[in-house]
């Protein structure tokens, strides 16, 4: 690894800490951004010439402010900017002074501020996660723009939108109150999780491109932790993230289609994504406090320790379900409990169980792929044609429709014969 | 004389590695550990999970559980080598090859062993 490399990795670890304090001193993000950016810069000066600094955040903290004071200063009489020199020298001191001021509990609150912002219920989905990876993970707007597949001026456009919003909304400085922090960390959470499906629910050639959004959407749920270590909800998240991440390299064909989880060669999953998955599980259930990423985080880890599909322990994870049914109580969770239903009581009982959903989910392709499935194990081959017809007709794309054409044709030969089993949902937990 | 060799780095800088940053890292320290063992100098290696999966039990009456790391430092204990050496000197080469293959920021703390059971679990 290069100098260049291991500063650059150094910076971006650094980046959240740093840009929050910096938003915390000037209460304005540009300033705060481009204060980091000027650190930044000269960190790439000076570090490889003196050697890493003992807290790059606090030193980038140090350096970011005191440019950016300068800037304003100067602002109005033209003046050049000093030396580096001139601001780095007897950084040391001063360094050690701030790091002791900054304690752990205002760094936590300003990380969380920063990650919070980009959540602002008034900003759509796409572009809370545009935001976060600006402004949080630093990542460059042609890189965003790559992975939206959008141009780069449009993707600028989109946050500088984004980031004007906020301004208006304005923001709350102040340390927030404990009923506050909670109501921010489940934001962050839940923005988190859209970073993640961002490049989870890409398929074909946008797969590879985004990819790197589930790194960076592990990555923020890691720092979570780090700041919020006891909070069984982000070891939930984090757990989930990890063990659904761990399928990316089975989860596509060659051709980049997605493959369903019971298909899935299991020998490619990431056993080292899997048992830290599992093991943030673990430290989750001793809190006793379940919530919504637990549960669905350990029923991805049932899945990741079935060595084979029909090992699978369907009875756990329709308890599990269950249990997702009374926290968020959904038409899509009830389905996915349905799935685990017919393996374990049969078809008839899932059927049962989805039936009253049809008004809610008359525009869902997974809800006819499932009820045709059950209604051809059952036998009932006119209506399973009817509903995999529906499903055809609400297909994503060419890989769902491909999928339910191969029950047709099976119906088509055989009159109605050997029933398939059901299928899990390809985006399945 | 056995040394534990125990690698201490800031997990958030060393979870920004790219993935082929982290490949070409790991490639380095393995043929440093191809070398040592060649010479029947390596012992175990480890490692660890990032500090987001650890617990600790601080010791009182009633021994209390908490979620994280031991304490909260710049650096963490990422991983530990046990290595056989004739003297400080070369355990302090073992290092410095560490270190060469793996140039990011942290440090190597090099602490000779008291005592070291093989154990018996499977490897």
């Amino acid at each position: 690894m290069s100098d260049a490399a291991w500063i650059d990795a150094a910076l971006s670890a650094a980046r959240p800490q740093a840009v929050g304090a910096l938003l915390r001193h000037f209460r304005d993000l540009d300033t705060a951004e481009e204060a980091f950016q000027e650190a930044c810069l000269r960190a790439l000066k000076a570090w490889p010439r003196n050697g890493p600094p003992r807290d790059p955040a606090a030193w980038l903290i140090f350096v970011g402010r005191n440019v950016a004071i300068d800037h304003i200063r100067r602002r109005g009489r033209q003046e050049p900017l000093p030396e580096d020199d001139e601001l780095v020298s007897d950084l040391d001191d001063a360094e050690t002074a701030i790091a002791e001021r900054l304690d752990d509990a205002d760094y936590r609150d300003d990380i969380l501020r920063l990650l919070f912002i980009c959540c602002h219920p008034d900003l759509p989905a796409a572009h809370q996660v545009a935001l976060a990876l600006r402004i949080v993970s630093g990542l460059s707007v042609a890189q965003i723009a790559r992975a939206f597949l959008v141009g780069e001026s449009a993707m600028e456009q989109r946050i500088t939108r984004a980031k004007n919003r906020i301004a208006k909304a304005g923001v709350a400085f102040e340390t927030p109150g404990a009923p506050e922090r909670a109501e921010r960390l489940a934001a962050v959470a839940a923005m988190i999780y859209l970073v993640f499906n961002e490049g989870y629910s890409a398929s074909g050639e946008a797969a590879a491109r985004r990819r790197p959004l589930c790194d960076e959407a592990i990555r923020l749920a890691r720092l979570l932790l780090r700041l919020f270590r006891g909070e069984p909800e982000v070891m939930g998240l984090t757990a989930l993230l990890l063990l659904q991440h761990a399928r990316t390299p089975a989860r596509l064909d060659a051709n980049g289609e997605i493959v369903l989880l019971e298909d899935q060669d299991r020998g490619l999953w990431d056993g080292r994504l899997i048992a830290e998955g599992l093991a943030l599980i673990d430290k989750a259930m001793r809190h006793a406090r379940p919530g919504p990423y637990q549960v669905q985080a350990a029923i991805a880890g049932l899945h990741a320790r079935a060595a084979r599909a029909e090992h699978t322990d369907w009875a756990q994870i329709d308890r599990l379900y269950a249990m997702l049914e009374r926290m968020q109580p959904s038409p899509v969770v009830t389905l996915n409990r349905a799935v685990a239903v017919a393996k374990t009581r049969g078809p008839a009982a899932a059927l049962d169980m989805i039936e009253p959903l049809a008004p809610r989910l008359s525009g869902y392709f997974h809800f006819f792929g499932v009820r045709g499935a059950l209604l051809l194990q059952l036998g009932r081959g006119e209506e399973a044609r009817v509903a995999f017809d529906q499903a055809i007709a609400l297909a994503n794309t060419a890989a769902e429709a491909a999928h339910i054409r191969l029950h047709l044709d099976r119906l088509q030969k055989d009159g109605v014969a050997t029933p398939p089993a059901t299928r899990g949902r390809s985006t399945g937990i | 004389m056995l040394y534990a060799i125990l690698c201490y780095d800031s997990e958030a800088a060393v979870g920004a590695w790219s993935k082929e940053e982290e490949d070409a890292v790991m490639d380095r320290l393995a043929a440093v550990q191809r070398g040592l063992a060649e010479r029947s100098k390596l012992g175990p290696v480890a490692r660890l999970m990032p500090t987001t999966a650890a617990t600790t039990l601080r010791k009182r009456d009633e021994p209390l559980v908490i979620d994280g790391p031991f304490a909260e430092t710049k650096e963490q204990l990422l991983g530990f080598y046990v290595v056989d050496c004739d003297g400080l000197d070369e355990a302090i080469g073992i290092a410095r090859a560490l270190a060469q293959a793996n140039p990011s920021q942290g440090a190597y703390e090099i602490r000779p062993l008291l005592l070291l059971r093989p154990g018996n679990l499977p490897t």
